[in-house]
Parts: structure tokens; C-alpha cells; sequence
């Protein structure tokens, strides 16, 4: 793992953890913002972690940009040898896999994709070695998965996935980004996936939606007055649901009767690298109990 | 109905409420968003008397047209967008009066692409998150979330000061759209090792035009060449494209090029982050200037240092205090 510093124009500064994605990086970036946080610098505005890496948003007029650098790069030696233990959550996510409304947004830019005459759910499982669709889906649907990202607009989580890596789902972004995918549509590109909490742009493959609104800029819906749900960290597990379920569970938001499912677990980076299946099967026992 | 307010007519292309913007949401997704043009909307508030944060509108190209229903002092600022008042034309950069009953409206643009309009009082929509500023994308503060309509009935807040019809900022204090001739200062960073030495001094030499895809979000350019990777095997996660990395934040006037090819520089509204390296960052000096930027125009992108940054940020912060002594 190699940490690599660099200004952002005045006012930021960019922190690259490690070129490539894993726990490790994501751990220790979170390590180095919570001390510039708990350090409580004058003149830091924004403390941004990624994925990998994260951001800082400073005011030059009150720190000098390099002495904020050093200081940065005070923190790296504690921060990799912190704890990697969390107490965080875990959250259920009912999906409607290959549903109509994603169905319908992939045909439309079936130019911009690898493999037009495939659905993206039949090309991730292809390209994944699945036998089918069914198979891919249990799969995505089997583990849990972390939020090592909030970002990219208001409150999509970025989600790892909890396995070995060489059982991870990875698949290609779109060649060219569509200008429309729908609200609430579960995603992957590289190997992350994610859940568009607004309908908009998006180049990521397209798997399902889920009826559990994400964000909220109204803050009407019940478990959504601080407008959002997610925070780096958390951990969430996909539920597969019919069509059914899925327009009730509709109905039951609108009606403000919908409770999420989240439980609070600890997670251990430490733990789950010894044993992820035996890890996995301690946060699902949390969440159905 | 709010004791002070006005009318939308007509709404122009995308006029939104804009102030100073909503800091401390990013690493959630949620940006900024505010003014493009921070200098504008801080000036035409203090023509009318108003604190520099107090909410104001931001048109872009195309004004509106908005009937008052109470008196008012209005300035506009920003690009070269010639108001008029009941048919009869108004100076830019200037506080006139507003009587109850009175329309707003625009001739067509000269220059430049955004205008501010502020009006004494502020426009009173609900502060969210702390602020006024509309986040279209994300449908959060604003008038309902979203750019102005027409038949919309916008509140103003109660005057604080009296007067200062006639205020205005002389055009040494002003800092007029330029036609031709853009230079955006850029200091080099995050992703920059990632293209070739040709590549990086390609980017700097080349003129770039602006795309019609420019909004809040980001600006696009086009017309220089491609810009040619260093190769590498790419990391685990960052997907197949050399222009792919581990998704990353993107600092606010960071330059994206997915592809290579079409360099997209953040703004006001920047995505808060994604899976394409950035090249350099545009310096905190010049983001006023991005906002005042029309679609086809010609820009060079010119590499700074840090000094040269903070040079050009103190430059500005003193054409800021400079504003206090003119007005």
C-alpha cells in the first residue's frame, strides 16, 4: 500500500491510500479522517472519506495549504496501525431483481453497452462464470456488503463486497454513461456496487430497484429525516423480493408505516479476513435473529 | 401569500435560488451548490443593501420574467443580461427601484452566461441544510427543489436598510464576461502522472471550446486532442478503461476526462465523486470565470503552481474588499 498526497487546486487536498480497492485501504482511510476530525484543525471544512482514499476541503486563508499536508501525513503511521474494528449497522435492502423499470432503461441505451443483444444481469452473469441469471443473483443477493463511499450524489453508497476477492462480482462500467437511470436502481461497475438514491446519469450495469427510498430532500418519510440513510461504513444485505412484496412495500412507505430492518453489529476487518464466511454468518444471524 | 413576493411570468432557461451555498455535505454526497459566479451575487447584495449570503437568482442566458407585488431594489450582476422594467431598459450593476405591481424582464444576452438578481430583502424560501441554494439534482432547497416555473410565487424577506436606489459599482470594480481570450489557471495534481509528458503538454497548448453539455454539475470542453495514457495493469476495483480508478472524491473545480477524450471541469453543483482520474484541479481564483463561460466559446487551459494559486486567490480576495469602498 502505497499513500500518495496531492493538492486539489487551493483548496483541497487529495489523499490517494492505495491505487487498488480493498478493506485494508478502506480501513486506514477512515483511520486518517477520523484523526484530522477528532484533531479538530482550524481552517479544514470538509473531511471527505472514499473508497481508497479521501479528501479534505480546506480554507488556505486560514491554514497554509503545505503545513495542512504535513500534518496529514502525521497521521498515516497511527492510522495503519490502528484497530480495524467498527461498531456499525447492518441494513436490509429488499431488491426486485430484473424488474421492469431497469429492463426498460437498458434497452433504450443498448448501443452504449458490451453485449447489446444481452440484459446487463445476463452479461454481469456471463462474464462473472455463472450458469444463469438465477445463480448471479443468488450470489448478490447471498452476502453482505460494505459501504466503503458515500458520494457521487445525495447519499449513494459505494458497496463492497463482503467475500474473497476472487469471488467478488465485477463487471465493466457502461462504454459510454446513459443519460437516465431510474431511482432506487441497484448497480455495479468495477467492484463496487451501488444504489442510485436519484434517477439521473449513471454508467454503472443495471440488476434491480429497491422500493426503500435512500434519500429523501423532503425529510417526510420516516427513517429518512436527516434526508439520508447511509454512512461510510455501514453494512447492508440485498433481499430478493417478487413483485408483490415490492408494491406493498411501496404502499407501506407511503403510508408511513414502513420500518426498515437495521441492526447494530460490530465488524472487524481483522475477523473477517480470517474467517468471511464464518464473519458473514454472525451478521446474518444478527440481522434475522 | 408572503407580504413580500413576486411573480414568475416567464421563467428563462434555468433560473434557480442561489446564495453562497451549503458547506459541510459533500462527504455525503451533497454539494456545495450556491452561485457560480460568488462575486457577482455578492455584489449585486450589496447594491441593495443586503448581506453577501442573503439568496438572490441566478438566470442563465436567458432571463425571466417576474411581476413584483410589493416595492423593491433590485441589482443585477454577471453577465451582460440588459434588464428592463415595464419595457424600459435599466443599468447593469446598478440598484434601481421596483414598484408594487411592476415587471421584471431581460433583453438578450450580450455576454457572459449567468446574472445574478438581487433583491432588497433576499428571496425568503426555507434555509435547508443552512442554506437557500437550489440542488436540482438532488430536488433540495431552493424554491420546491427545482428551477423557477412559471405561475411560481416566490416570498421575499423585510428590507433591512433603506434607500440606495442608484447605487452602483463603477466598471473598474466590475469584472466583465471576457469574449475572447479565456485563460483558466489549472495547478496540475491528483491523477496527473497518469497521462504521458506528450499528453500533459498537449492539454496545456491546445484551445479548447466549451460543449453545450455545461451546467452547475461541470463544464465540458472540446477540440484538443486525446490525451494518451502511461500504461498499466489497472488496479483491482478501478474497472477496465485506462481512464478508470478506484471511485475517488472529486474536488470542486477538479478536470475529469473519461476516455481521454472530453475534459469536464466540476462546478457548484460537482458530483462529489466517481471512477474517472482527474488531471488538475482549476484554481479557486478562476471558478467565477467557468460560470460566465457560453457554449462554442474558446478557452486555454494555463499550468500554475501553488503560489501562483494563492497570488490569484488573494488577488480576488482583495477585489472583495474592494467592493466595500466602491459601493
Amino acid at each position: 500500500m502505497q499513500t500518495r498526497y496531492s493538492f486539489g487546486g487551493d483548496e483541497h487536498i487529495f489523499v490517494e491510500v492505495d491505487e487498488e480497492m480493498s478493506l485494508e485501504a478502506f480501513f486506514k482511510s477512515l483511520s486518517m479522517t477520523t484523526a484530522v476530525r477528532e484533531a479538530g484543525i482550524a481552517g479544514v471544512t470538509e473531511i471527505c472519506p472514499a473508497n481508497a482514499s479521501f479528501q479534505i476541503k480546506f480554507d488556505p486563508d486560514v491554514i497554509a495549504p503545505q503545513a495542512l499536508m504535513d500534518q496529514l501525513k502525521g497521521f498515516e503511521a497511527a492510522a495503519e496501525a490502528a484497530e480495524k474494528t467498527i461498531e456499525t449497522r447492518i441494513i436490509e435492502i429488499p431488491v426486485l431483481y430484473d424488474d421492469p423499470w431497469t429492463r426498460e432503461t437498458l434497452m433504450r441505451f443498448r448501443e452504449r453497452h458490451q453485449d447489446p443483444d444481452a440484459t446487463d444481469l445476463e452479461y454481469a452473469a456471463r462474464v462473472n462464470n455463472y450458469p444463469d441469471v438465477a445463480s448471479f443473483i443468488a450470489a448478490h443477493a447471498a452476502s453482505p456488503w460494505f459501504v466503503s463511499m458515500v458520494g457521487f450524489v445525495a447519499g449513494l453508497p459505494f458497496t463492497y463486497q463482503l467475500v474473497e476477492r476472487d469471488k467478488q462480482i465485477e463487471v465493466p462500467k457502461y462504454l459510454r454513461p446513459r443519460t437516465d437511470t431510474p431511482r432506487l436502481t441497484i448497480g455495479h461497475g468495477g467492484c463496487f456496487g451501488c444504489i442510485y438514491s436519484v434517477r439521473g446519469a449513471g454508467g454503472y450495469q443495471m440488476f434491480g430497484v429497491t422500493p426503500m427510498p435512500i434519500y429523501d430532500p423532503a425529510g417526510k418519510i420516516s427513517y429518512l429525516k436527516e434526508l439520508m440513510i447511509f454512512r461510510p461504513g455501514d453494512i447492508l444485505k440485498f433481499r430478493p423480493i417478487e413483485r408483490e412484496e415490492y408494491d406493498a412495500t411501496v404502499a407501506a412507505i407511503e403510508a408511513g408505516t414502513f420500518v426498515p430492518k437495521i441492526v447494530p453489529v460490530p465488524f472487524s476487518l481483522d475477523a473477517f479476513t480470517a474467517d468471511p464466511a464464518g464473519t458473514n454468518a454472525k451478521l446474518l444471524e444478527a440481522l434475522n435473529g | 401569500m408572503a407580504e413580500r413576493s413576486f411573480e414568475v411570468v416567464k421563467p428563462g432557461l434555468a433560473t434557480t435560488v442561489q446564495d453562497l451555498g451549503r458547506p459541510g455535505y459533500y462527504h455525503l454526497g451533497l454539494p456545495l451548490s450556491g452561485a457560480m459566479d460568488r462575486f457577482a451575487l455578492i455584489a449585486a447584495n450589496r447594491l441593495v443593501g443586503n448581506p453577501d449570503g442573503a439568496a438572490g437568482l441566478e438566470a442563465v442566458f436567458l432571463g425571466p420574467e417576474l411581476r413584483f407585488s410589493a416595492d423593491a431594489l433590485v441589482a443585477i450582476t454577471g453577465a451582460e443580461l440588459p434588464p428592463k422594467l415595464d419595457g424600459v431598459e435599466q443599468p447593469l450593476w446598478t440598484a434601481f427601484k421596483v414598484a408594487a405591481g411592476q415587471v421584471l424582464s431581460f433583453a438578450f444576452l450580450k455576454g457572459g452566461a449567468r446574472a445574478y438578481i438581487a433583491i432588497n430583502g433576499g428571496v425568503d424560501v426555507p434555509e435547508v441544510l443552512g442554506s437557500r441554494s437550489t440542488y436540482a439534482l438532488g430536488a433540495l432547497g431552493g424554491f420546491e427543489g427545482r428551477a423557477l416555473k412559471a405561475g411560481d410565487v416566490v416570498p421575499l424577506g423585510a428590507p433591512t436598510t433603506a434607500g440606495g436606489e442608484g447605487k452602483t459599482l463603477p466598471p473598474d470594480g466590475r469584472r466583465p464576461a471576457q469574449e475572447s481570450g479565456v485563460e483558466i489557471r489549472v495547478l496540475p495534481g491528483l491523477y496527473w502522472h497518469r497521462i504521458t509528458e506528450e499528453a500533459q503538454a498537449g492539454f496545456f497548448e491546445d484551445t479548447w471550446k466549451v460543449a453545450p453539455e455545461a451546467d452547475r454539475i461541470g463544464y465540458r470542453f472540446r477540440g484538443g486532442k486525446k490525451l494518451d495514457f502511461v500504461p498499466r495493469q489497472q488496479p483491482f476495483g478501478a474497472g477496465s478503461d485506462p481512464s478508470n480508478i478506484v471511485d475517488s472524491c472529486y474536488p470542486y473545480g477538479s478536470i475529469q476526462v473519461p476516455g481521454g477524450t472530453e475534459p469536464i471541469v466540476l462546478h457548484r453543483d460537482a458530483v462529489s465523486g466517481g471512477g474517472y482520474f482527474m488531471i488538475g484541479t482549476v484554481i479557486s481564483a478562476d471558478m467565477d470565470l467557468i460560470g460566465q463561460l457560453q457554449p462554442h466559446q474558446p478557452v486555454r487551459f494555463q499550468s500554475v503552481t501553488l503560489e501562483d494559486a494563492l497570488t490569484a486567490r488573494a488577488v480576488e480576495t482583495a477585489r472583495l474588499a474592494r467592493l466595500g469602498e466602491l459601493i
